[in-house]
């Protein structure tokens, strides 16, 4: 990453006639806040492009006035964050913005956190000298999630803006308003740049993009968090808690790997039910973007848990005469160890079907490379300008991957390259150089045989994969070659760091270690930097500290799984253990980082602590065991509560810690060579969720819809009917048939989220399977 | 205001002032003698002749003192702060309070507290609304707070019963409909003040 480094150099300048340090190249308002100076500014993002909407942001450097979100910072640049003259502007700008904005602030959802009236009183406007006529501006609700009220609405385009920039969905934007139009003799008589946005304002409110009165996205829920107004809410929440009267307990968001920072914001459930409840999710949208499932699929406690002796007994008695433990990856870190622990006291296997797989990915992975784990993470793909995808559904598996993808081609003037055998409508629309390959199941040694031949320097490669670089591989994976080769010239223009991700395709793979074979190839050859998106919520962390078995059989312990005697969060089993909002404790992301979680709402019942303490020796509290984390894995021995959840104003992640990694020199790597006519031929269905969920527990919260069935592009949806049986080698599923308009092609998805549907069995040691499909 | 006077422990060189006073009687003969002295002076007569009259005026001339409390109650100020009364807006009937939950906020003694949803007609509902009066201090905090003057300070302050739930939830406080007309305004705390238009600078409208 050495080029990102030099872009890091650290430059001086003066704001307000003190010396800083700022980064170079970083806009002025990101250097004022990092250095902990107040600027006012409405409608600048962190991470996105700067839209000037609101101008108030006004600073004088070097003597001329410019947006500090948006020009950058120089060498010994001078600048003044506030002049007679700009506080004059920023206060037109103020009573522009409260012209006819309604008088509601008492019933308003954001109850007092609102940025309109920060700004109002903090520039102290206390008269109005502006006035309009106003527009009639309904509200409505754009989705099952989404409420907007134009009325609020400051046309700051907070929300477009990280709809478009960072979560790609593009679903919302401005649109005309049909205002009145501005006295034009305001012109000469007001400041220059508030009747500028004035003039705008009146123009625009924000719908829809596709035209109809409903967003088609991913309701992830990223806009109603920017907003700073009220003008975007929940549906759910709406008008159901002020915020003040919310408690906010720091987080990790349990769904998937990316472990994002979260708020659970709890209070009495109603005034006859004084159990806490969640009301809503929030989080530091400066600097971690959530999706659906960690905003709204939050309810998933396991609430009537009890303490009963007697089958706290049975548990025990199960524990002990246990020979397999089945469990997977929606688990603490420190849960994990008790597993382990249980394994090298008791014997018994541990089973983890997703974690197992990336296991042995990694272990060859490492074997191969040295590293000990990859090498990048998922910030520093951000901060790339190439960005490439082999072997995940993007959309599907992991959506800080996919807001990542995104981001590069709108802030980095990125290109992609996108390798999966499921077409998607959705990726393509991210940028302009994006070229997608929808290669053949089996091809994804292809695929990166292909990155190798573009970026790798020739004489760093083994023979063996050498050999393998004649074969016209663009073909061979789908594309024209001419045409590609025309417009891979033209995604190279200027770039300068190139990344690539892989995901749960190649771990589920029949060639899993030769795949590992080929990164680790790819790594010590070329500069580009390698990211792995672990398949389920901790299974970087489960990989790391418990040793997995493959096969296994007997008396069988089920967490949140199957088993003869099953423990579950979800309170269906024998024993309840607490979910995820529950309890405490750590998780490792794929950000190589181990971040801590706090119990949000209460639970009466056990714990597996609890039966620790009883089969084997345990300390007192679950997190008693955080220190105790491998620390030849890259896990550090530090005490639970000393970890950190949070950012700082410069935006850096201040978040438990990074693990640490080594690596070490390797001798040659051989690779195998690619066998043609291993692609998977007929119907093929994957292993995938649909967005927003990922677990039996997203699929208990209340705000979460998508269903368990089979999900198929439009066309393909078309020729099944509306239920099929899909049969499998092994068995067979009955569905209903669920079209998602993003999907092309032939491929048909089905979820794995319910444990209970066993899918993992259907599927095996793959994520593709050949099936029949017929109508019932 | 400064603490000099209350830091000034010396009080013996402060300037008291000695009353006059007869010295009190201390042979056994004095102490008789100021007896009967005091027993038999006609003021006696006079003070039970005020007596007679004030009960011939009460008994025969309807003119009786006596609050026939608890059937009589004396009137009391507008500032009194007693159990509270949700109002209601006298022109629709609707209740006043929008539900902004300020209340809930400042209670000093934490002892509101109230439930709130989205209705049917994209207004914000009270669904519920209790105060618990075991932890009520009267201190008036939200009365003063509403912005609506709809939580206010009653005059009820007979507050013994066996359940204090029992005069505690929304509907419990809030003026009965049929009894709308009967609904006083709030002077107390909080109200607004005579001269408030004085006080306020307009908004431009543009029509
Ligand atoms: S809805 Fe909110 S975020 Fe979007 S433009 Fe309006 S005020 Fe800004
Ligand atoms: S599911 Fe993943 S991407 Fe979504 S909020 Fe949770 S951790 Fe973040
Ligand atoms: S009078 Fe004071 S203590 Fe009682 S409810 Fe109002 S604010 Fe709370
Ligand atoms: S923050 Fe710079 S223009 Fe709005």
């Amino acid at each position: 990453m050495s080029e990102v480094k030099t872009a890091e150099n650290m430059i001086s300048i003066k704001i307000d006639g003190q010396e800083y340090k700022a980064k170079e190249g970083e806009y002025i308002l990101n250097a004022a806040r990092a250095n902990d100076i107040f600027i006012p500014a409405i409608c600048y993002l962190t991470r996105c492009s700067p839209t000037l909407a609101c101008r108030i942001c006004l600073v004088e450097a070097d003597g001329k006035q410019v947006y500090s979100c948006n020009a950058k910072v120089k060498e010994g640049m001078e600048i003044t964050t506030s002049t007679s003259n700009i506080l004059e502007e920023r206060k037109a700008i103020m009573e522009v913005y409260d012209v006819n904005h309604p008088l509601q602030c008492g019933v308003c959802d954001q109850s007092g956190a609102c940025e309109l009236q920060n700004y109002t009183l903090e520039l102290g406007i206390d008269s109005q000298s502006y006035t309009i006529a106003d527009t009639k501006r309904e509200t409505t609700n754009w989705s099952s999630i989404l409420h907007y009220d134009a009325g609020l609405c400051i046309v700051c385009e907070r929300c477009t803006t990280v709809c478009k920039d960072m979560i790609g969905d593009a679903a919302i934007k401005t649109t005309k308003r049909g205002g009145a139009t501005l006295d034009k003799g305001l012109k000469v008589t007001m400041p220059k740049d508030a009747y500028a946005m004035w003039n705008k304002l009146q123009k625009s409110v924000i719908a829809p993009s596709n035209g109809t009165g409903e967003t088609d996205c991913s309701d992830c829920g990223e806009c109603i968090a920017v907003c700073p107004v009220g003008a975007l809410v929940s549906r759910d929440f709406q008008y159901s808690s002020n915020a003040w009267d919310l408690k906010r307990i720091p987080a990790t968001c349990a769904h998937c790997s990316s472990g994002c920072q979260i708020y659970y914001e709890t209070k009495p459930t109603s005034i006859e039910n004084r159990d806490e409840k969640i009301f809503r999710v929030t989080n530091e949208w400066n600097y971690v973007s959530l999706c659906g499932a960690g905003r709204f699929g939050y309810d998933f406690e396991n609430r009537d848990a009890v303490k009963d002796e007697s089958t706290f007994k049975n548990a025990i008695e199960a524990f002990k005469k246990a020979k397999v433990i089945n469990f997977n990856s929606t688990i603490t870190n420190e849960e994990a160890l008790m597993l382990q622990t249980l394994k090298e006291k008791l014997g018994v296997k541990l089973i983890n079907r997703e974690a197992k797989a990336f296991q042995r990915f990694l272990n060859a992975y490492t074997q191969a490379s040295g590293n000990s784990l990859y090498t990048t993470d998922f910030k520093e793909i951000m901060q790339s300008d190439f960005v490439m995808s082999v072997g995940s559904s993007l959309r599907n598996d992991n959506p800080n991957a996919r807001y990542a993808f995104n981001n590069v081609q709108k802030m980095n003037k990125g290109a992609g390259l996108y390798f999966h055998p499921v077409g998607d409508t959705l990726i393509p629309t991210f940028g302009k150089t994006i070229e997608m390959f929808t290669h053949k199941v089996g091809q994804e040694e292809l695929a990166l045989l292909l990155i190798i031949k573009l970026f790798a320097d020739a004489d760093k490669l083994p023979s063996s994969v050498k050999d393998q670089l004649d074969a016209n591989l663009v073909e061979l994976l789908g594309g024209d070659s001419a045409k590609f080769e025309k417009s891979f010239e033209k995604m190279m223009k200027k770039k300068t760091s190139f990344s690539l991700m892989i995901g749960e395709d190649l771990y589920f793979h029949e060639r899993a270690e030769n795949i590992a074979k080929l990164i680790a190839v790819l790594e010590a050859s070329s500069s580009v930097n390698v990211a792995m998106i672990p398949p389920k919520t901790n299974s970087l962390g489960v990989a790391l500290i418990c040793d997995l078995d493959s096969e296994a059989s007997g008396y069988t312990i089920g967490y949140n799984e199957s088993g003869d005697f099953r423990l579950s969060a979800l309170g269906d089993g024998d024993l309840d253990m607490p979910a995820m909002n529950q309890q405490e404790g750590t998780l490792t992301n794929m950000h190589k980082r181990v971040t801590p979680t706090n119990a949000a709402l209460e639970y009466h019942g056990y714990e597996l602590n609890d039966i620790m303490r009883e089969v084997v020796s345990a300390p007192k509290h679950t997190i008693d065991w955080t220190a105790h984390l491998p620390t030849a894995k890259g896990f550090k021995a530090v005490e639970f509560d000393t970890l950190p959840n949070g950012y700082t104003n410069d935006g850096q992640e201040n978040r438990g810690y990074l693990l640490e990694t080594t690596s070490k020199e390797v001798k040659e790597i051989t690779v195998e060579k690619f066998s043609e006519g291993s692609e998977l031929e007929g119907e093929i269905a994957y292993r995938c969720n649909p967005q927003r969920q990922f677990n039996d527990f997203s699929d208990k919260s209340h705000q979460i819809f998508e269903g368990f069935g089979l999900y198929a592009s439009p066309a393909k949806a078309e020729t099944l009917g509306k239920r099929v049986e899909v049969a499998f080698e092994n068995g067979s599923l009955t569905l209903d048939v669920i079209v998602d308009d993003r999907m092309e092609g032939d491929i048909v998805a089905v979820p794995d989220f319910k444990s209970a549907e066993n899918v993992y069995e259907l599927f095996g040691e793959s994520r593709y399977k050949t099936v029949t499909i017929r109508e019932v | 205001m400064g603490l000099e006077q209350f830091k000034n422990r010396n009080v013996g060189t402060q300037n008291y002032k000695v009353l006059d006073l007869e010295m009190p009687p201390i042979t056994a003969m004095e102490k008789f003698k100021q007896v009967v002295s005091r027993t038999f002076k006609p003021e006696l007569f006079a003070g039970l002749g005020v007596t007679l009259r004030e009960m011939i005026n009460a008994l025969f001339r309807g003119k009786m003192h006596t609050t026939q409390y608890p059937f009589e109650k004396l009137p009391i100020s507008p500032r009194y702060r007693a159990i509270h009364e949700m109002l209601r807006l006298l022109e629709s009937g609707h209740y006043r309070c929008i539900g902004c939950g300020l209340c809930e906020k400042i209670c000093i003694s934490n002892c509101i507290s109230m439930d709130t949803r989205y209705d049917e007609n994209q207004r914000k509902e009270v669904t519920e609304y209790t105060i618990n009066f075991g932890r009520c201090i009267f201190c008036g905090y939200c009365a003063e707070v509403c912005p609506e003057l709809a939580i206010v300070h009653g005059g009820r302050y007979e507050t013994a019963s066996e359940q204090r739930a029992s005069f505690s939830l929304f509907e419990d406080m809030l003026t009965p409909i049929d009894k709308l007309n009967l609904q006083q305004e709030y002077q107390g705390f909080g109200a607004i003040s005579s001269n408030a238009d004085e006080n306020i600078k307009k908004t431009p409208l543009a029509y």
